[in-house]
């Protein structure tokens, strides 16, 4: 896009500038707009398995239900309660959209369609992901009640105990790619499946780990089964007890985007993005920012339905599950793939591994002169 | 231009919260302060083009460590008055830290008054940078040259993890309700919990 506005004669820097500031309006007025679109489904999907018809007034089909109840919330006065920490109160909210909205910077929605295509993209999603908790622990605490209080020390438990295992099936998913760039990593996925299936849930070792992530993302957003954040039974509405109007709005708006991420995380990083799932050439003419939104959209009614079936989780049994089952089965797959990768010399990344040699300090040549690739000296 | 502008708003954020970390009269606002000066400080690293150990920084400190601190400070009852009793007892102590900190910053400046360390290779050149990611040349480096220093590193703290595993462990005691075992509870079937019964109207049920 940089191109396109220096063709009005702008400087490059300027014309950065203003590329960068369209892609981020861009980006989050659409990532808002399925946001809006997909929390109409998810009460649909919901009303269905319920038998019943969901949202369906405003609107053809109820379709602007999502918008409606936006305008309503707009409306709405917002009550900062006598004895909260008003400051912080106030930032929690805007702490929980933003982070929601800023790891959008580096999901690519097609080849090339990225804002910031930096190459430690992955790292970049994990960093901004762990922010996430402090939206929840900050409204918690500063609501100044218990109820929040309570729902806040789960959510800071549980998001540390689920991203170090998340952690791990991203460390699984690198070493197969060779790369942190997520356009590396969905390019890597490219006929990976016998050169026919694109995407990594095809491989054996992989998949589990797919099945791992999934269900790690589904308690890293706090979604059901995992919702013990804002478990009604027990903590009235959790964290959000406390809030109304616009503050409560965000942190919805936030939740949802965060669903989403996770969603189109899932398709980046194991169903091979926007390419087409089977590498066939009458499937490409769909272009590939369909194939990425479908893919996306299909995890995302997975989420639902996986909302509408099963009870919620005891918070020990969440905890067991994250520290005893999850973390050493990531671990023992890290080993493996590694192990697996090292002994058939299989190392399919779009760089090389780099020779020593070019990174390391002159004497460090001397001491090493048969200074190889890692992968090919280790394999031979 | 806009690298000399985030630099300046990156470095006097990090100044600016790290001031409010000591100022701030609420432990829970200051930890706050911290991780903004943290996040400002994985600014700085991303501008002088390291992007990994930014990322890092921001992953493991403001990630993990400072909700840890967060978690810790906001279950703190604190009472302000105490804290303010203890001043005079620590301030001997508190002057000599300053003290130490006031000469480290000269000798700081002192140095870079002389021109400064370059940082590169031993003989004193300054390192080009290749064109290699971060993350390749720090794994090169890591997994080749240091490999017993870092796996001395990673034992350390293996065995710091299991230490703290072990401290904390608590057996339990002897007559208490045994722990829960999550294969046996999931085995249990309804045939063997539940019995159904047909009372009689107007009579109670005995088990």
């Amino acid at each position: 896009m940089t191109e396109f506005f220096q063709s009005f004669g702008m400087s490059y820097e300027w014309a950065w500038t203003v590329a960068t500031l369209v892609g981020i309006l861009a980006i989050s007025l659409i990532v808002m707009f399925s946001v809006a679109m997909v929390i109409y489904v998810d009460r649909k999907v919901l009303g269905a398995i319920m038998l019943r018809r969901g949202p369906n007034v405003v609107g053809p089909f109820g379709l602007l239900q999502s918008f409606a109840d936006g305008l309503k919330v707009f409306l709405q006065e917002t009550i900062i309660p006598s004895a909260a920490n008003k400051g912080i109160f106030l930032l929690a909210p805007i702490i929980t959209f933003t982070v929601a909205l800023a790891a959008w910077a580096v999901i690519p929605f097609d080849a090339g369609v990225v804002l910031a295509d930096i190459n430690v993209g992955l790292l970049y999603i994990l960093a901004i992901s762990s922010l996430g908790v402090y939206g929840v622990v900050m409204s918690g605490w500063a609501s100044n009640s218990k109820y929040p209080f309570f729902s806040a020390m789960r959510a800071a438990a549980q998001m540390i105990s689920y991203e170090v295992s998340i952690g791990f099936i991203l460390v699984c998913v690198v070493l197969w790619a060779g790369t942190f760039n997520l356009t590396g990593i969905v390019e890597a996925q490219r006929g990976h499946g016998f050169g026919i299936v694109n995407g990594f849930f095809f491989n054996l070792l992989l998949f589990p780990m797919f099945v791992v992530f999934f269900i790690s993302a589904l308690a890293e957003t706090a979604r059901a089964p995992f919702d013990l954040t804002e478990a009604e039974s027990e903590l009235v509405a959790g964290y959000q007890t406390e809030y109304s109007s616009m503050a409560f709005a965000l942190f919805w708006l936030g939740e949802y985007a965060n669903i989403l991420l996770m969603c189109s995380l899932c398709t980046l990083l194991f169903m091979g993005g926007w390419l087409p799932p089977i590498e066939w050439a009458p499937l490409y003419y769909v272009p590939g920012i369909v194939w990425f939104l479908l893919k996306t959209f299909f995890f995302f009614l997975l989420f639902s339905w996986i909302w509408a079936t099963v009870p919620r989780y005891r918070y020990d049994q969440l905890m067991r599950l994250g520290w005893k089952v999850f973390l050493p089965m990531s671990l023992l797959f890290v080993a493996a793939i590694s192990g697996y990768l090292m002994a058939t010399g299989h190392f399919t990344g779009p760089t090389p591994l780099v020779d020593p040699a070019s990174v390391a300090p002159a004497d460090f040549v001397e001491t090493k002169p048969a200074a190889q690739p890692i992968a090919a000296s280790e394999a031979s | 231009m806009i690298q000399v502008l985030a630099f300046y708003l990156f470095a006097g954020l990090v100044i600016a919260s790290a001031v409010m970390v000591i100022m701030a009269r609420n432990p829970v606002h200051s930890v706050l302060w911290l991780i903004l000066s943290f996040f400002n400080a994985a600014g700085l690293m991303v501008l002088v083009g390291a992007e990994f150990i930014a990322m890092l920084l921001v992953i493991v400190y403001v990630g993990a460590v400072a909700v840890l601190f967060l978690f810790v400070v906001m279950m703190l009852d604190i009472d302000f008055a105490a804290m303010r009793a203890g001043f005079i007892k620590n301030f001997p102590l508190g002057i000599a830290v300053a003290l130490i900190l006031l000469a480290e910053l000269f000798l700081g400046l002192g140095a870079y008054g002389a021109g400064g360390i370059e940082l590169g290779t031993p003989d004193g050149t300054a390192a080009e940078r290749g064109d290699v990611s971060n993350i390749q040349a720090i794994g090169a480096l890591l997994y080749g040259r240091y490999i017993v220093l870092f796996e001395i590193a990673g034992i350390i703290l293996l065995v710091a993890m299991i230490g703290a595993i072990v401290l904390t462990h608590r057996e339990a005691k002897p007559g208490a309700r045994g722990r829960q075992d999550i294969g046996k509870q999931i085995r249990r079937r309804p045939e063997e919990a539940t019995v159904m019964k047909n009372p009689e109207y107007g009579k109670g049920v005995e088990l």
